[in-house]
């Protein structure tokens, strides 16, 4: 079984991001970049698979900028077979990145796609639940628990008022949410024997699709910033202060 | 211009997100749809049609609706989707599982989780955990979607009187299949609707020691939610994250117990009315967004608390 996870470069989740001076977007000179998390749990789950004797391939896949490559290499030192970027000097929506990656995965065949939940940049949310569609996969949204049984894998969702549990016949979509599984990290060794993995570059024009844009950025700011409080000596204190100052509490 | 809101429900009573949804929804039109895809919801029907500002609510009842999996709704929604110029659904585990799915039967780049409207097409909304703001405008022909329920007030219950409309089941796939669930039973009110949330952190050490908390929730009639570096550990359920990637709340008074104030835990609570943070260390960052803060042991505070009130 082969599993393909399509990763994403993102501002490292640790730095706090500000809008450029103006406001056109945020601003990311000089700024950490990382792999996703919820794409190191996409990986970790294949490579689990792997290990497991489930899986025979883990295919690592970005589409963006050639520095992505770092994020690649990043995969196939956590045990990722190969890795393919599609190249693309914009940055793309969500949409548009679902519509390449399924060429890929309708190119490469697997019984398995393992996407993030969520890329911590743009927060969207979309983009495994668009490739499902795409592909008339079934999908598996905010995994916490994934077993594969032949033909199908029975998957746990986190949801609002709990878990969940479904069935979907493979060739499925899952998308991680944090419980899944906790992402090892690279060894010396791994990341040396990375460095001699197959990386695969794609000009995105080969694939010929429209990845015209949808929407427009009018801009971007800073959310309002909440007045600094207070320290209150006690907790008499502050029972005072929430019931006649806040008057939240009676 | 008619709006259509997808109902988030549970086949006997409507989630609240939807009224919230409803709300958005009407400061773009009066025309407001609610769907109810659902099996044996007629209770449900009934809520929807008494909803403030809803027109018609479109009912498919239906045994291949009960458990809402996202491949039968999302095909569903696109057959009577040429209705409307924007489909709107709450931005919860709901909707985010749906909506992007209908987005791409529809070839739309979905809006997610707006938390302003400014004109028909053009919408504020958070990234980067809420570090930034961006105003985005879609040049899509149909609007699909989510709303921030906690940046929009919930329209009333009851005041509307809305026709019924059933439709067919369209569109019914055997891709997924519904095994079971695990929902977690409680007496307190459910985190995004209460108006006082009281949440511990790591700070807590055990899953145990929740109780500190649950006793002061129920005296003052609170939810209870955790950071997320509580529920890795296990103290308590996954639907107790409040953050960027767990749920967002925004009631009349949070309280953090043992919580650092981590940019991701902010991004889910920061715009609650009054916020109170109890901490043994006094740089921790969430008293940089905290109306009073205190800084104690919460193992002294908490008793203390508790016995007060
Ligand atoms: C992709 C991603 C998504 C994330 N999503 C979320 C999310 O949705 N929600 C979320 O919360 N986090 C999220 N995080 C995690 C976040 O970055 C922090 O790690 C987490 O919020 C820390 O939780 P904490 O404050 O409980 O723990 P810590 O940061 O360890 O803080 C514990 C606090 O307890 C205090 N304390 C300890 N003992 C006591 C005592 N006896 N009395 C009083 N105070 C005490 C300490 O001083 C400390 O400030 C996410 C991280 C990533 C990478
Ligand atoms: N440019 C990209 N290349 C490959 N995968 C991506 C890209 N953008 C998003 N993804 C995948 O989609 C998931 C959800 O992203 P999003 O829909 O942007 O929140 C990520 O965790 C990745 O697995």
């Amino acid at each position: 079984m082969k599993i393909v996870v399509p990763i994403k470069r993102v501002v490292d989740y640790n730095v706090k991001v500000r809008p450029l001076g103006d406001q056109s977007d945020v601003d990311l000179n000089n700024v950490k970049m990382s792999m996703n998390p919820f794409c190191e749990i996409a990986i970790e789950e294949a490579v689990r698979l792997k290990e497991a004797g489930t899986a025979t391939e883990v295919i690592a896949v970005t589409v963006g900028k050639k520095d992505s490559q770092e994020q690649l290499r990043t995969a196939l030192a956590l045990g990722a077979d190969r890795a393919i970027l599609i190249e693309c000097e914009e940055l793309l929506e969500p949409l548009s990145i679902a519509k390449v990656l399924s060429k890929v995965i309708e190119e490469e065949d697997p019984k398995l796609v393992i996407l993030g939940k969520q890329a911590i940049d743009g927060d969207n949310n979309q983009t495994g639940q668009m490739l499902a569609a795409l592909l008339n996969f079934a999908q598996a949204t905010f995994a916490s628990k994934v077993i594969i049984e032949d033909d199908v894998a029975v998957v746990t969702r986190e949801i609002d008022g709990g878990l969940q549990t479904i069935k979907i016949k493979l060739p499925a979509i899952v998308t991680t949410d944090l419980r899944l599984n906790e992402p090892r990290y690279a060894s010396l060794p791994n990341i040396m024997k990375a460095k001699k993995k197959e990386l695969d570059i794609r000009p995105i024009e080969d694939l010929e699709i429209d990845v015209s844009s949808r929407t427009e950025l009018l801009s971007v700011e800073l959310p309002p910033e909440r007045q600094a409080g207070i320290k209150v000596e006690s907790v008499e204190e502050l029972l005072n202060k929430l019931k006649t100052e806040a008057k939240v509490i009676s | 211009m008619s709006i259509l809101v997808i109902a988030e429900h549970d086949n006997s009573n409507l989630k609240p997100a939807t009224l919230n949804t409803v709300a958005a929804a009407s400061e773009i039109s009066p025309l407001v749809h609610l769907l109810v895809a659902g099996n044996s919801c007629q209770s449900v029907t009934d809520e929807c049609s008494a909803v403030e500002g809803v027109e018609k609510v479109l009912l498919a009842d239906d045994v291949a609706y009960e458990n809402q999996l996202a491949e039968s709704i999302a095909n569903l929604i696109k057959s009577v989707s040429s209705d409307y110029t924007h489909i709107l659904a709450p931005a919860t585990t709901f909707g985010k599982n749906i909506l992007p799915r209908l987005s791409a039967l529809l070839d739309v780049q979905q809006i997610s989780e707006i938390i302003e409207i400014i004109s028909e097409d053009t919408f504020k909304r958070p990234i980067y955990a809420g570090s930034c703001i961006a105003t985005v405008k879609s040049n899509d022909s149909i609007k699909v979607i989510t709303v921030r329920a906690t940046a929009f007030d919930p329209v009333n219950t009851s005041g509307g009187s809305a026709t019924v409309d059933s439709i067919s089941a369209e569109g019914v796939s055997d891709l997924s299949s519904f095994v079971g669930e695990e929902i977690a039973k409680t007496d307190r009110p459910e985190l995004t609707a209460a108006s006082i949330v009281i949440s511990g952190g790591r700070g807590m050490q055990s899953g145990d020691n929740f109780h500190l908390l649950e006793t002061i929730a129920d005296k003052l009639g609170a939810a209870v939610g955790a950071s997320r570096a509580a529920v890795d550990a296990g103290f308590v359920p996954n639907d107790y994250q409040v953050g960027q990637t767990g749920k967002i709340v925004a009631p009349d008074l949070y309280i953090a117990v043992g919580i650092s104030g981590a940019i991701q835990h902010l991004a889910g609570m920061k715009d609650s009315k009054v916020i109170v943070a109890i901490n043994k260390d006094e740089d921790a960052p969430i008293f940089q967004v905290a109306d009073y803060g205190l800084v104690a042991d919460l193992f002294d505070a908490l008793p203390e608390l508790s016995e007060k009130l």
